[in-house]
């Protein structure tokens, strides 16, 4: 198995306005992009169980030319409200980057 | 139209760029040099407090090149969302600056001043009237919260800009503005196709995030043509290719293919990005579909308190087992002592204190999937917060004190429960805001929304 940090070229998070979040995972190739595509290691179902939102909130896209998967959400603290804890929103992607990718 | 060349500075002033690289764009003759000065992205401070986000010796650095720099070409310079949030403190600030470089360097030019901030009354009628909708998500809007905010500023789209460059104004300092506007108007005046003149600036806009391994804020160039726009690093060692250029549109925004503008919406679903050789791109069937009418984004921030912060960890195991308890019962007990010293002046809902736990879920609080995984240490910050400076300040001093000695029924004895890297271990942050609009106004006349001013300097 490998992971989906091994496959991408970059796994970021960042603000979308201080309202909403967006994630981009972003691949190298032509090869390891359709291979995570196709095999559904990250979908608008995965994303919504692994971060325990609303699948409804979930905005999802294929970018094909830039070889990337990007999602989404309202923010679960607008930005920089008491309760939030990332004022650039940088480092809410974490726990895609453990994703398994079958071989 | 032919063409009409672009040159950004910089994502940002203040965060620097190359001379090197920004004297190689100017010497491919630009129509036009822009950069943007700010965006909500750090927060609601600097537009509640009305102040700059960048020091001013960076700010100036970059201000006085492109300012020498548009001298010698004659060309206009636009800087939009000055000082950061684009209020009318931070165009003043930037104002100030470019008037004592001026002085410096002997030069002389007309400059053209656009103020975004929002008079209360034009908004508070706006609103009666219908002409203030939300976006997806927003907070609720009302006249008390029109009222209560410290600051609230439009964004303005290109034609203010265009207005001042037609009032003969070279350089133009402007509030809050959308960064794409400051780099599409002028191919707009040039009757530029739409798509590539607003996706040239969506790329613009932010310098040089569109290369492939950026290395530093730097600048970068686009020619805008009739039905395409090529773009640029101007670093040699800087490079963009197609997937690079089409990555960008990812960046900070929710919606890859449609980016919304004052005036209308880019559509880059169709885009093909095609190698120029191995440093530059070109771009073609950027879409750019018009709205009936102009709307602008507001933006406020309204002050949410004064806040005292205090930094700590834990090592102590029987604590972190039961850190939520130990703080709740901890709080509860506080109040009793807030009592002691206030009198009844300062009752429990007139304060709060939050705990957030590094080693736990202190960075993603309710989407962190492994909550339940504390580390053999945690770091605690504790914010406290309420309406008065001087008692949010003595409730953190006082905290830090009873925090650090409060008891846990696994010792018997008296403890010290925290671990304070730092002393004091409380910080005053002063006043702190929150934003408070995510709205959208079509008003009855846009012109009336950002005000213009001139000046003839040297």
């Amino acid at each position: 198995m490998t992971t989906l940090g091994e496959m991408a070229r970059l796994i970021r998070s960042k603000n979308a306005g201080p309202y909403m979040l967006t994630f981009d995972v972003m691949f190298e190739g032509e090869a390891s992009y359709r291979r995570v595509v196709d095999a559904g290691v990250l979908t608008k179902a995965v994303f919504t169980k692994l971060y325990r939102v609303d699948e409804g909130e979930v905005i999802f896209f294929h970018h094909d030319a830039a070889k990337a998967i990007k999602i989404s959400i309202p923010r679960p603290y607008v930005q920089c409200d008491l309760d939030d804890g990332d004022a650039y929103g940088g480092q809410q992607h974490a726990p895609l980057v453990d994703l398994q990718v079958p071989d | 139209m032919g063409e009409v060349r672009v040159l950004s500075a910089s994502g940002q002033i203040g965060s620097g760029f190359m001379e090197s690289s920004f004297a190689r764009g100017i010497s491919l003759k630009p129509d036009v040099i822009a950069c943007d000065g700010g965006s909500s992205d750090a927060g609601p401070f600097h537009l509640g407090a009305g102040e700059p986000h960048f020091s001013r010796e960076g700010t100036k650095r970059d201000l006085r090149l492109m300012l020498q720099g548009r001298n010698t070409i004659g060309v206009p310079l636009i800087i939009g969302s000055c000082g950061m949030a684009g209020g009318d403190d931070g165009v003043a600030w930037m104002r100030d600056i470019a008037l004592e470089i001026a002085r410096e360097e002997g030069l002389k030019f007309r400059l053209g001043l656009i103020r975004s901030e929002q008079d209360k009354g034009f908004l508070k009628e706006e609103l009666r009237e219908g002409r203030i909708t939300p976006l997806n998500p927003a907070p609720e809007i009302s006249e008390a919260i029109i009222d209560r905010s410290s600051h609230i500023v439009a964004m303005m789209g290109h034609e203010p800009i265009t207005e001042a460059i037609e009032a003969g104004a070279d350089v133009i300092l402007a509030g809050r503005a959308s960064d794409t506007a400051l780099f599409a108007a002028v191919p707009l005046m040039r009757k530029a196709d739409p798509g590539s003149a607003w996706h040239a600036a969506k790329v613009l806009e932010c310098g040089t995030a569109s290369t492939v391994q950026r290395k530093r804020p730097d600048s970068i160039f686009a020619w805008v043509r009739d039905d395409h726009f090529d773009i640029e690093p101007l670093d040699p060692e800087a490079r963009c290719t197609p997937q690079s250029v089409a990555s960008h549109s990812l960046y900070e925004n929710a919606d890859p293919f449609l980016i919304t503008e004052p005036g209308g919406t880019l559509d880059t679903s169709e885009c093909e990005y095609e190698a120029l050789n191995d440093r530059a791109v070109r771009v073609t069937r950027s879409r750019f579909l018009p709205s009936e009418r102009p709307t602008f984004k507001l933006e406020g921030a309204e002050l949410a308190g004064y806040q005292a912060a205090i930094m700590a960890g834990i090592r102590e195991p029987y604590i972190i087992r039961q850190i939520d308890s130990w703080f709740a019962a901890m709080c509860e007990r506080f109040a009793g002592r807030v009592q002691e010293m206030f009198q009844g002046r300062v009752g429990p809902d007139d304060y709060s204190i939050r705990m957030r736990v590094y080693g736990r879920d202190g960075v993603m609080g309710k989407l962190e999937p492994l909550a339940d995984q504390v580390g053999h240490e945690v770091g605690v910050l504790f914010t406290i917060l309420s309406p008065e400076r001087s008692v949010t300040m003595a409730l953190a001093k006082t905290f830090a004190h009873f925090a650090l000695h409060y008891p846990i029924p696994e010792w018997r004895g008296l403890i010290s429960g925290l671990a304070y890297a730092l002393t004091p271990a409380e910080t005053d942050r002063g006043p702190v805001y929150r934003f408070n609009l995510n709205h959208i106004v079509a008003p009855r006349d846009p012109r009336a929304m950002f005000r213009h001013e001139y000046q003839e300097v040297g």
